[in-house]
């Protein structure tokens, strides 16, 4: 069974339609990647996935699960909400670090705040909070930053941040990872730096949906790449096809420079 | 040379009433002014539009208008127009009406410098709160207040220090600060008048006052450095 299925998602703003009718599915610790050139409705999408946006129609299911359907008429509380993002994580292009607390603060933050709710958390606060350290260490250490755990973002170079970003969304243990354009922030060099930690959490099998313009990083990491053009998936299949082999119109043109280059 | 030592420590006991008075005006109005400030400024963000129109009208009319002229009309209106002098005659009268106008002045103040403090914290940080499930109520307290709170710093200090000397104003409705203080030994007073020296010297007062103030918001500034 898939692990995330979308269906006929659809989404305007005022009155221009952003998505028209999209529908993808993704299997458990696959890797998906969306291309498209900009305002072709790509961060729309994830930002529906992550309940930032309400889709106008459209189903949404994690695990068969029904999280969203967009159709009936009954309004999801906001404690629904929260529960429903936290299959979702997503690392945004400007990081969104909180800049008062170090980056090991950073990831537990959310964490903390969640232990709060547990039926224990009165008798057992010390051991929780140490577990969640404990966690936390281990993601940072796992994102190469061993030595930075106890800077705050300001003291960090742009990678380092986005590596925090991911370690912050990891924590929260997602079912499915979103990236949106995670390295459009970053110089050449630091853009290495985190789509190496990107593709170690693919060979790890985290099931990710990543929105990028790194087009060689798309095909080579992906399992599935979807490419969008105006609010509508355009192209999907295998990368190398869909790379070396465009079927559409569209697709050839959109990737003509990056197939010359 | 001898008449002023002689003069020296009963104006500086007589400074020392009429300064503690402007002490509890200064407290006053910030302990009434600050709440109310953010108060007022979520209703000049609030989405019901006539409250926000409502509460921007006011804001215009507080700092549109002399604050010399709204302890006039504040103190004698009640009085003379509508025949109801509710703050009375005496000293208490007079501070409880320049406590009324000097609050409700300074939280208009406070008000657009709190709005500009919350508007300023990017909507990412809110975002990256919601997408790791965070309820709205711990975002704010656990993620905005904190970077509000040091953007406001610098424009509240401002805005403190000139109210430390803003309460020589209420010499107007005739509290008995140290203006009023200072000024009394020209008319005459303790037996001594004629002299000006000791109007002079109030401003002794404040810019002692105002010098710790300064050492002190700048180390809550500096304090709140750690992060940007």
């Amino acid at each position: 069974m898939a692990i995330l299925e979308v269906e006929h998602i659809k989404k305007s703003f005022e009155h221009t339609e952003v998505l028209k009718d999209i529908s993808f599915s993704l299997e458990e610790g696959q890797v998906l990647s969306i291309i498209g050139s900009s305002g072709s409705g790509k961060t729309t999408l994830l930002r529906c996935l992550n309940f930032l946006e309400t889709p106008d129609e459209g189903v949404i299911r994690v695990r068969g699960e029904e999280l969203l359907d967009a159709g009936k008429a009954t309004t999801l509380t906001e404690k629904a909400i929260r529960k429903n993002r936290l299959h979702f994580g997503l690392v945004f292009q400007s990081f969104n670090l909180f800049p008062q607390y170090t980056a090991k603060e950073n990831v537990m933050l959310a964490r903390k705040l969640q232990a709060k709710e547990l039926p224990d958390f009165k008798t057992r606060k010390k051991e929780i909070y140490e577990e969640i350290e404990k966690e936390a260490e281990k993601l940072l250490v796992q994102m190469g930053l061993s030595e930075r755990m106890n800077n705050y973002p300001h003291q960090l170079s742009g990678g380092q941040c986005q590596r925090v970003a991911i370690a912050r969304a990891l924590a929260m243990k997602p079912d499915i990872l979103c990236f949106d354009e995670p390295t459009s922030a970053l110089d050449p060099e630091l853009t290495g730096e985190v789509l190496k930690v990107i593709r170690e959490l693919a060979d790890q099998n985290t099931t990710m949906i990543i929105v990028t313009h790194e087009m060689a990083f798309a095909r080579d990491v992906a399992s599935q790449v979807i490419f969008m053009d105006d609010g509508r998936i355009a192209e999907s299949g295998d990368p190398q096809e869909v790379f070396n082999h465009p079927k559409e119109e569209r697709t050839k043109q959109f990737l003509a420079r990056f197939n010359e280059g | 040379m001898d008449l002023f030592w002689e003069q020296f420590p009963i104006v500086v006991k007589a400074l020392n009433v009429g300064f503690l008075q402007t002490l509890k005006l200064f407290f006053v109005t910030l302990l009434g002014a600050l709440p109310l400030g953010l108060v007022i400024s979520l209703g000049s963000m609030s989405s019901f539009k006539p409250l926000k129109y409502v509460v921007k009208f006011v804001i215009w009319i507080v700092r549109g208008t002399p604050l010399m002229i709204q302890l006039l009309i504040i103190y004698y209106f009640p009085g003379l127009v509508l025949h109801n002098p509710i703050w009375g005659g005496g000293e208490s009268g007079r501070f409880l009406a320049a406590s009324v106008a000097f609050i409700f002045n300074y939280a208009c103040y406070f008000a657009e410098i709190y709005r500009g403090g919350i508007q300023s914290v990017p909507v990412g940080q809110e975002e990256a709160g919601l997408v790791l499930g965070m309820t709205k109520t711990q975002i704010f307290f656990k993620i905005k207040l904190l970077q509000m709170v040091k953007r406001i710093v610098p424009p509240m200090s401002n805005e403190i220090i000139t109210l430390v000397k803003d309460t020589s104003l209420a010499r107007i409705i005739a509290l008995q600060e140290i203006i009023w203080a200072g000024q009394s030994f020209m008319k005459g007073s303790s037996g001594i008048s004629g002299a000006i020296w000791p109007l002079f010297f109030t401003a002794v007062y404040y810019l002692i006052s105002i010098g710790i103030l300064t050492i002190l918001l700048s180390k809550l500034e500096k304090k709140l450095d750690y992060f940007k």
